[in-house]
């Protein structure tokens, strides 16, 4: 471990705590970085359209997979802070988007005026896991391993 | 240092996931493209479709078109200079894809002017005047109209023809067709029951030659 190599010496020595909380925000860009990509691949290879709502849940994915690295080298959990609010506002979105597709909101509720309708299921794996679930999924884990995280490193 | 190598290691196997899964998706996308299965390539050519060229040309080209679509306002001379080129050797059948807001409208339009044998002098107005009706991408069914004043049609007719069941059967068969087909974008060109590798005139240039080349032997 870095703790004791020259530059780093003279801050504060990281704890076991901060070591966990690392691996855990790491999970998360991982999770973040996974999404991005299989965002871009759905868009631009398999040229699916992203309806309004998944270009939101992108605006709050990228950047995600973009910032979260710089926290992790060297280990800041300030890093957590600073995006706990993109992942949060994800998660809402993704929700929303899931109970569109799942009938339970009326699309006219929908802020999709052209283009590709929301409630449109144009991916289905295994017969319920669609595009909007994962992003749920994804924006759902990222942020409980970021709030975990948070609390780790402030032990 | 191990958490770094760590991270540019994940990076590195997140992109290399990308590439790889992308290369494979376009050329098992290539693939299946270019043997299409007997009962999809019955989707391509029907009789109701309209057509220029002679019956029995070798070379048929298929093209799904939006009226209200810019490339395929720009790709239209171009066919039509491909065809010209090779008197009597090329059909060209077209397609309905409107994918642009108003261009089903326009589409009926199109159709009902083909009831009063207008319909190559209609398509060809509509597309040289396209900035003036299809505006940000949405087609104006009142301007397209406006272009075609001058032309010598019973416009009376041509409002009630475009409600005719015939006319909406024959479009929601080109709309059907594209799905079967997975046109995703307007104009697709098929020659001889082949897409474009990729889009682009040069790619559909170099697949109308080797048809003709095919077809000459």
């Amino acid at each position: 471990m870095p703790a004791n190599r020259g530059a780093s010496a003279h801050r504060p020595t990281p704890g076991a705590g901060d070591n966990r909380a690392w691996t855990l925000v790491f999970i998360a860009w991982l999770i973040a970085a996974s999404s991005t990509l299989g965002a871009l691949f759905f868009g631009e290879v398999m040229k699916l359209p992203p309806c309004s709502l998944c270009w939101y849940q992108r605006i709050f994915m990228f950047p995600l997979a973009l910032v979260l690295p710089f926290g992790l080298l060297p280990f800041d959990r300030k890093v957590v802070r600073s995006v706990l609010p993109l992942a949060g506002v994800g998660l809402a979105l993704a929700a929303f988007h899931v109970l569109l597709v799942e009938g339970i909101i009326p699309e006219r509720v929908a802020p999709c005026r052209q283009g590709v309708p929301c409630s449109e299921t144009v991916a289905e794996w295994f017969g319920f896991v669609t595009i909007p679930l994962l992003s749920l999924m994804a924006f759902a884990t990222i942020a409980v391993l970021l709030t975990v995280a948070s609390f780790r490193s402030s032990k | 240092m191990n958490q770094k190598s760590l991270i540019i290691g994940a990076m590195a196997a997140l992109f290399v996931a990308f590439a790889g899964g992308a290369v494979w998706y376009k050329n098992a996308q290539q693939g299946a493209a270019s043997n299409l299965p007997a009962e999809t390539l019955a989707a391509l050519d029907r009789a109701h479709a309209p057509s220029v060229g002679q019956a029995d040309a070798p070379v048929t080209i298929v093209e799904f078109l939006d009226p209200a679509c810019e490339t395929c306002a720009q790709f239209y001379p171009l066919v039509k200079n491909i065809m010209g080129a090779n008197p009597g050797r090329i059909r060209l059948v077209l397609r309905w894809a409107p994918f642009h807001t108003g261009s089903p409208d326009v589409v009926a339009l199109l159709e009902a002017a083909r009831k009063q044998d207008m319909f190559w002098p209609v398509l060809e107005r509509l597309l040289a005047t396209q900035p003036s009706w299809a505006i940000n991408h949405t087609a104006d069914f009142t301007l397209a109209l406006m272009q075609i004043q001058d032309l010598e049609l019973d416009r009376d007719q041509l409002l009630v023809d475009m409600r005719d069941p015939e006319v909406i059967a024959r479009i929601r068969q080109d709309v059907a067709d594209a799905q079967t087909l997975n046109v995703q974008a307007t104009p697709e060109y098929f020659v001889n029951g082949k897409p474009m590798p990729s889009f682009g005139y040069e790619q559909l240039l170099q697949l109308v030659t080797e048809a003709l080349e095919e077809t000459s032997r």
